[in-house]
């Protein structure tokens, strides 16, 4: 267990930002910290960082508890609302951020120089921030997080104002840099991105936590028993015991339906191969976590909408 | 390397490499000077000389005005209030034809107004004169004896002694105080606006480009706000450094092509005459005695001071600033609103320290040099009075006392407020919200 939180409450005057969240991060592997917006997350994210101090509870970091001065050189946070100084050259900026991890000059030097190459960032060094693009400036912001190898990595939207291509490339720093070892909390409300790397999750909403699970786990439990059939043609007959239709595509067609409790798929194949129909797939609809999210957020009325994207 | 100096270095060398404050820092005492010379020089130019028509028919004045760089007089009988002008006389002087018992006044007619040198000049050569020649015809003197012993009495002055001084045999000149006094004083209300307001700049910056909370996940908010505070005082004493070394230059090289020996030749000619050689040895006389009492002045005590109170109100005023400019965001008008109730005391204490130099003993000036709002200010105008003296030791370590204890004041309550300043984003925050930003853990 790299990261524990253990009953964290914070109040702001008018509300409780969080209130009692615990769980706890795996060493390795890729964590999702989701919800929507105003959910709690940046100020749970920043009691992790020892930027502010949580009203009650505690941050346990590699068993024990978290100690700002120390462990923050084991820490690299990108935060939401993030930024550079505009007219500090690139190289030195990289540096300066560097050491102020606690790093030393030569070594900062070196590191800052081994990501500009690997990123081909090389001929940036004595450019200023404000002569780059958004993308570029992104990438630059994502090095010096990543730069001092950090073994907790904390990336709020890391891909938000990143092109396809920009963001590509980021995410196959993230995922290189948690195969060497290194423990990421990825917090979004962006969903597909979450199915995409997460391994575990962790939601939260109005500042409690309503779900936690590896992706798998959240998925099985949520799912509603649909299922999609694919026929070379529609069959005449859709009534049938053990199951329910629930949509139809008349121009691929294809049905999706719900199999009732206490029966099994089986039920569904049986009863249309003997209704002699051309069966061409059959498919498990899980949901998608977007849809679980809606679900959830909205059965627990939040303050405001959440954010949808089409999957 | 400590935190705190990679960012004091950072926030030191950013600024010291901008072009902008190479050359202001080069430039200021360049205009500076500049400005002082041409004003001085178009002072001396545009005193004219007014040449003037004097028509005395009782014989008053005895032809015995003399002229000098501002007027040249002469005597004539055949010019009057309509052709003046025409015989290129700038004004007429008409002297009472009834005779000097008469109580008459003179008349000084002229197309346009003289100025005002010139007006006096006429007055004081006119009155000189009617007294001489009254002196001389009533009491029969000679008028070479008259003007002799006036010019003894003339040279003869009244010192102003601090009763501490007499036993040193020493003179003091309060105007030189006065004039050490008010430029160190206005010296510092102006280096605490320029560098608090860079200070409130800086963080506002940090703000802005949304860096804030990048930095203090890395180190504390305390650090952030130290390192660009001391950062920032520092680039104002290398400023203040440069200015003074270059000032020094200038000062050095002006008196370099004015040769001492030059002065002195003038001074000790013999019987320079009173049309052209009193002047010169007036100014003379003037830089002479300005050197004395510039060296009456307790330099070490003074400088010493400036320098306390110079970062004592620095650091006082550099955390009021900072901690406006965390709370507020982009907005101009939210800076202005937010930042009047910390410019305002400096401002009081400038208006203070006007009256202070005047009377640096009066019990406003005495309190306002105690309280660290308004000390760095108005006690640097009383310093140069003496210590102790004007100002008397425990004033002076109260004042001190305060001041630190003020400053560690200020950054403790600032550095609470700042902290979350920084992370906040949207509207800005009333008084009341920032106090209990203080409050909270």
């Amino acid at each position: 267990m790299l990261l524990e939180l253990r009953h964290l409450k914070k109040h702001y005057a008018t509300q409780k930002a969080v209130d009692d969240i615990s769980f706890s991060v795996q060493k390795g592997g890729i964590f999702g910290l989701l919800g929507p917006n105003g959910a709690g997350k940046t100020t749970l994210i920043r009691m992790i960082t020892g930027i502010i101090l949580p009203d009650e509870g505690s941050v346990i970091f590699d068993g024990r508890p978290f100690d700002p001065a120390k462990d923050i050189a084991q820490i690299g946070y990108m935060p939401e609302e993030r930024g550079l100084y505009k007219k500090m050259k690139i190289g030195e900026q990289a540096v300066y951020l560097a050491r102020l991890r606690g790093l030393g000059r030569d070594e900062a030097y070196r590191l800052t120089r081994e990501w500009f190459t690997r990123l081909e960032m090389q001929s940036w060094w004595n450019k200023k921030v404000e002569d780059l693009s958004k993308g570029m400036s992104q990438k630059l912001q994502f090095v010096t997080t990543v730069l001092h190898r950090p073994r907790l990595i904390i990336l709020d939207e890391p891909f938000s104002g990143l092109d396809p291509v920009n963001a590509n490339v980021i995410k196959e720093e993230i995922f290189r840099l948690a195969q060497e070892g290194s423990t990421i909390i990825f917090s979004t409300h962006r969903m597909e991105q979450v199915e995409e790397i997460c391994d575990h999750i962790v939601l939260v909403n109005k500042g409690q936590k309503i779900l936690d699970g590896s992706v798998r786990e959240v998925k099985q439990y949520y799912k509603e028993h649909l299922y999609r059939v694919g026929f070379e043609r529609m069959p005449a007959v859709l009534e049938g015991p053990g199951f329910a239709v629930v949509g139809a595509d008349t121009k691929s067609p294809t049905l999706t339906v719900r199999i009732d409790d206490g029966f099994t798929p089986n039920a569904v194949l049986q009863f249309f191969i003997s209704q002699g129909a051309e069966l061409r797939s059959f498919n498990e609809q899980l949901p998608t976590l977007n849809e679980i999210f809606i679900r959830l957020v909205e059965g627990t009325s939040p303050a405001r909408s959440f954010q949808t994207f089409t999957v | 390397m400590n935190k705190i100096l990679i960012i004091i270095k950072r926030e030191y060398l950013s600024r010291v490499r901008k072009k902008s404050f190479i050359l202001s820092t080069i430039l200021t005492p360049l205009v500076l000077v500049a400005m002082i010379a041409t004003t001085t020089y178009f002072t001396v130019r545009n005193i004219r000389n007014e040449k003037i028509a004097v028509v005395d028919p009782a014989g008053m004045l005895q032809q015995k005005l003399t002229s000098g760089k501002k007027v040249t007089y002469t005597f004539t009988t055949d010019a009057d209030t309509s052709n003046f002008t025409d015989k290129g006389f700038s004004a007429l002087l008409l002297a009472p034809g009834a005779g000097i018992n008469h109580g008459n006044d003179f008349q000084l007619v002229s197309e346009s107004s003289l100025s005002r040198f010139a007006h006096d000049q006429v007055g004081n050569d006119v009155g000189r004169a009617l007294e001489n020649n009254m002196i001389s015809r009533e009491l029969k003197v000679d008028p070479a004896r008259i003007d002799s012993i006036k010019k003894i009495a003339a040279g003869i002055k009244v010192q102003q002694v601090k009763k501490s001084d007499v036993a040193s045999g020493g003179s003091s000149s309060f105007s030189v105080q006065m004039g050490i006094g008010y430029f160190t004083a206005f010296l510092i209300y102006l280096l605490l606006f320029i560098y608090g307001m860079m200070v409130m700049r800086g963080v506002m910056e940090e703000k802005t480009n949304r860096i804030a909370e990048v930095i203090v996940s890395s180190v504390r908010p305390f650090e952030l706000m130290m390192g660009k505070i001391i950062g920032i005082g520092a680039v104002g004493i290398t400023q203040f450094l440069i200015w003074i070394v270059l000032l020094t230059g200038i000062g050095m090289a002006l008196t370099g092509a004015a040769s001492p020996d030059v002065l002195e030749g003038v001074k000790n000619a013999p019987g320079a005459t009173p049309g052209l050689g009193a002047p010169n040895a007036d100014s003379l006389e003037m830089v002479n005695s300005l050197t004395r009492s510039m060296a009456t002045v307790n330099w070490p005590v003074v400088i010493g001071c400036f320098l306390f109170y110079f970062l004592g109100g620095y650091l006082f005023y550099a955390a009021l600033f900072a901690a406006v400019g965390s709370a507020v965001n982009e907005d101009p008008q939210d800076v202005q609103s937010l930042t009047l109730p910390i410019t305002l005391p400096i401002v009081i204490g400038i208006i203070i320290m006007v009256n202070s130099i005047n009377d640096p003993n009066s019990a406003m000036a005495t309190w306002a040099s105690i309280i660290p709002f308004t000390s760095p200010i108005v006690m640097m105008s009383r310093v140069p009075f003496g210590v102790p003296g004007t100002v008397p030791i425990w004033e002076l370590a109260l004042s001190m006392i305060l001041l630190a204890a003020g400053f560690l004041f200020t950054t403790w309550l600032c550095a609470r407020i700042y902290r979350t300043g920084i992370l906040m984003y949207g509207k800005k925050p009333t008084w009341k919200e920032m106090m209990k930003w203080v409050g909270r853990a």
